[in-house]
């Protein structure tokens, strides 16, 4: 069975339909990409996979459980993570603590063990910044570890979300355009980091970017969006290939 | 029927048109320059001391001193945008423009305790006719009371045509749509934020000399709590919205004299800010106002 | 061993030495008597000044969120506190204990109406929650006012009208009378406590910040939508800090009410004037800077009475300070300026590299 499963998923904002019967399946370790035009509904089918938004229509099935219209921090514990089209650090927090942060709900401590200091606060505390210092190593960040998010460049801003992520431990990882303001140098680098995320860390990833190289070089199978609504599904180079998606989505 | 209830209600709406002036003030800057002017009362208090100086120490007649303090809180309002809240407008933080609001509202009383004492000084109502009295004298309504509602209406009315009508109010009406659309397409942002500021603050001016000739003192904190209880009747009216204003400034006036009337005055203060409470909880957006999404 | 701790545990030790530094050389002082009495007698309210802020930098600071009712929860410790003290004032001969017990329930029902407070206010939103906050210390500040409660051989007798109302047997005691609020609280609180209270609260707030659930709370200070994607849940974290804050500014009214012999709620104690008060102190000693708040707590309220003359403009001048800092901090052309003319800035990146 495939990881997600979603079927005829639809929202509507007064009036307009901005997603109608989306259906997708992604099966595990799969990399796949989310495509289309600019308004063509791509990041609120991230917000209603994510609980951001209630879809009024349709199904979500994360690895065989119902998570329809689920709560974001529920449909967090089911096992998705996301990073954002506008990067959302905790910048005022260090790297460390924004990775801890995503370790949240992996490692427990009550409120009063954490404000008198027992010995399970400093045994749990030493563990996650392990695991996180880890995680950091992976993204080439454990050198900015004490550094404030805000302070590093846009680049490892990116990297430092995808981090936070993946240390929620998710089944599925959704990126929103991460490629987005990167160069062609930073875009192959990144290309690299994501087939090595899914590699490393077994991942299912979902990603919406406009970058044509990115798309057709790491996604295994693509989506196309058009005013809502599937246009085109398939391998990367049916998809492509197919007439319909050239003259709606890559022009004339 | 009873002649006290009536009495209430006409004070309510007397009460409620002070406060529906002061709330255009605080629902026209809230819609355009997204901000709590936490100052606002205070420029109320200015507005009543300035009045309250031109009668009894230069001896000008009610109407030439209701235009100086109406001038002069003009030009205040619009020293207070550009001092303290322009360097604002796009800082990181939306509470630093709160603080600086609480600030300037701080600053405001202060100066006011330095130059005119802490003592209430004792304010000349600036309507000289006595008013009316009705049904063989058992119902008598003050000349304020009458002159505030009639002010009140024509305000309103006043400001919903030049919303709707005239070119800078169109213009407001598009900055607090989509500032940066607004500016694309040639409208002077700042200037119609000043403006707005201007207007909302002239409405104070008039809102102080029609509240301290009603209550008759003026103190350096004569502004707070009507500030405050007219950004409540602003809430309620639904923020933004000029009719609503309107709408939310009577029924929190009447909300108001009826509670001290009729259950009891020390709690009639409670008693609004539950009505501020209660809305939020049960309808953000208030009687009139617009549901607004955040972005993801 | 200094040099290998952890950056903000030294910066927290360095606090903790601040306060009990302090501590010392004043009661050197006082013990010389080389403080006038004045100066003596203003010892306590700067302890509680110093917990009002850094229990108010706690919601401002690190949750985020601007709350205009402080003096509210002060207003409830300080109520429910002299309260039980003025029964028990012959029933529990022994003071610290009986003060310990007002100072536990103090908390207690301040930390209650933080929840119930809580929990529908945190639902809002910036200028709405700040009013909101502002709205409920006024209503708990006019509740006070109108309630009264008397005592005789047949229990309690509740009003909320005058003492007649309560319709006691002619023995029996008013305790708590309305406007004219309790009086004859037995004056238990001591600088000394006072400086003891300051210390748990700082190990509170200290230890939370560098906790996970204080992890959580900045995580959503900084960026709600991401903080829920997470998986933070982020009405209960707001909640905790919230109640925890209320909690702290209870025991610091616990300490006002046991201060004075009479306690009455009025504008000044308990109004919105004193909850921008302790607003001021934050937002002087650095919005979420601990340290800071508590300097400047104790110079603001050190500082008017050590220089009488400028009372007057004492007020005035913390106003033009306020604006001052806010444009500085925060305006976007300040910082540009900061960032070109000012090193610190830059500073902070390459010192880790």
């Amino acid at each position: 069975m495939a990881l997600l499963e979603v079927k005829n998923l639809g929202i509507s904002f007064g009036g307009l339909r901005a997603v109608n019967a989306f259906d997708i399946s992604i099966e595990r370790e799969e990399l796949y990409g989310l495509i289309g035009p600019n308004g063509a509904g791509k990041t609120t089918v991230f917000n209603l996979l994510t609980g951001v938004y209630k879809p009024d229509s349709g199904k979500v099935l994360l690895d065989g459980k119902d998570i329809t219209g689920k709560k974001t921090i529920d449909i967090s514990k089911a096992g998705i993570a996301r990073t954002f089209q506008n990067i959302r650090l905790f910048k005022q927090l260090s790297v460390l603590d924004n990775v801890k942060a995503g370790l949240h709900n992996k490692h427990h401590y009550s409120t009063v063990e954490g404000i008198l200091r027992l010995p399970k606060y400093r045994k749990i505390e030493r563990e996650m910044d392990e695991q996180a210092m880890e995680l950091l190593k992976v993204f080439d960040l454990d050198g900015m570890a004490h550094v404030a998010a805000a302070n590093l460049p846009y680049g490892q801003q990116r990297r430092l979300e995808i981090a936070r992520a993946l240390a929620t431990e998710p089944k599925l990882l959704l990126l929103d355009e991460p490629a987005a303001g990167m160069n062609p140098n930073e875009t192959g680098e990144l290309m690299d980091m994501i087939r090595f995320v899914r590699e490393q860390f077994h991942m299912t990833i979902l990603l919406i970017e406009h970058d044509m190289k990115l798309v057709s070089g790491i996604c295994e199978k693509l989506t196309v969006l058009n005013f809502g609504e599937v246009l085109c599904q398939g391998t990367t180079s049916d998809v492509l290939n197919d007439p319909q998606v050239i003259t709606a989505y890559l022009g004339e | 029927m009873d002649m006290s209830f009536i009495s209430y209600l006409i004070n309510g709406l007397s009460l409620g048109s002070v406060y529906a002036i002061i709330a255009l003030g605080y629902t026209m800057v809230y819609g355009i320059a997204k901000m709590l002017n936490f100052a606002h009362g205070d420029v109320i208090m200015i507005g009543a001391y300035m009045a309250l100086i031109a009668m009894t120490q230069s001896g000008m007649s009610p109407v030439i001193a209701v235009l100086i303090a109406i001038v002069v809180c003009t030009v205040l309002g619009v020293v207070i945008e550009r001092v303290a809240y322009k360097p604002l407008r796009n800082a990181a933080s939306s509470l630093s423009v709160l603080i600086t609001a609480i600030g300037v509202s701080y600053l405001l009383q202060n100066i006011a305790l330095l130059v005119f004492g802490s003592n209430a000084k004792t304010f000349p109502s600036v309507v000289e006719w006595t008013g009316i009295t009705l049904a063989g004298g058992q119902l008598s309504i003050s000349g304020v009371t009458v002159v505030t509602i009639v002010v009140c209406l024509i305000i309103m009315a006043a400001l919903v045509l030049f919303v709707q009508k005239s070119k800078p109010g169109q213009a407001m009406r598009a900055v607090s749509e989509d500032k940066g659309a607004a500016q694309l397409m040639g409208i002077n942002v700042n200037g119609t934020i000043a403006l707005t500021f201007a207007i909302g603050s002239a409405l104070a001016a008039v809102a102080g000399v029609l509240y301290c000739s009603a209550y008759p003192s003026v103190t350096p904190y004569t502004g707070a709590m009507p500030g405050i209880k007219a950004f409540v009747a602003a809430v309620f009216g639904g923020i933004g919205s000029i009719p609503g204003a309107f709408i939310g400034g009577l029924l929190l006036g009447v909300i108001e004299i009826f509670g001290r009337a009729y259950i009891t005055s020390q709690m009639a203060d409670a008693l609004v800010f539950a009505v501020l409470i209660i809305v939020l909880l049960v309808k953000p957006t208030g009687l009139l106002g617009k549901k607004i999404q955040e972005k993801v | 061993m200094w040099k290998k701790m952890n950056k903000n545990t030294r910066s927290n030790l360095i606090t903790y030495g601040i306060v009990i530094a302090a501590f010392i050389i004043m009661q050197v002082l006082i013990s010389t008597g080389s403080v006038s009495s004045l100066l003596e007698g203003i010892m306590v309210p700067i302890c509680i000044y110093v917990i009002m802020a850094v229990s108010l930098n706690l919601v401002v600071g690190i949750l985020g969120e601007l709350s205009l009712g402080h003096a509210g929860f002060m207003c409830v410790g300080a109520f429910t506190s002299a309260f039980f003290s003025k029964c028990m004032k012959d029933v529990i001969t022994v003071a610290p204990l009986r003060f310990f017990l007002a100072m536990l329930i103090g908390i207690a029902v301040a930390a209650l109406f933080g929840i119930i407070i809580g929990i529908p206010v945190l639902r809002l939103k910036g200028d709405y929650l700040a009013i909101v906050t502002l709205a409920f210390g006024e209503i708990i500040k006019n509740l006070v006012n109108v309630l009264y409660i008397g005592q005789d051989s047949n229990g309690f007798h509740f009003s909320t009208k005058d003492v007649m109302g309560l319709d006691m047997e002619p023995g029996g005691t008013v305790i708590v009378n309305g406007p004219q609020g309790i009086t004859g609280t037995p004056q238990d609180a001591t600088f000394f406590i006072g400086f003891i209270m300051i210390l748990i609260t700082l190990f509170i707030v200290l230890n939370l910040i560098n906790s996970r659930d204080g992890r959580a709370i900045m995580s959503i200070r900084d960026n709600r939508i991401a903080a829920e994607s997470i998986g933070i849940n982020v009405t209960k974290y707001k909640l905790m800090a919230f109640t925890i804050s209320a909690a702290l500014a209870g025991s610091a009214g616990v300490l006002y009410a046991h201060n004075l012999s009479t306690l009455t709620a009025n504008t000044n104690n308990f109004g919105y004037n004193q909850s921008i008060m302790i607003l001021v102190f934050v937002v002087l000693g650095g919005i979420g800077n601990i340290r800071g708040s508590i300097i400047a707590a104790v110079v603001l309220t050190l500082l008017p009475e050590l220089l009488r003359g400028m009372e007057d403009y004492r007020m005035l001048i913390y106003a033009i300070v306020l604006i001052a800092v806010m444009l500085f901090n925060w305006a976007p052309k300040a910082i540009e300026w900061r960032e070109k003319h000012l090193s610190f800035g830059k500073k902070k990146k390459e010192a880790v590299k």
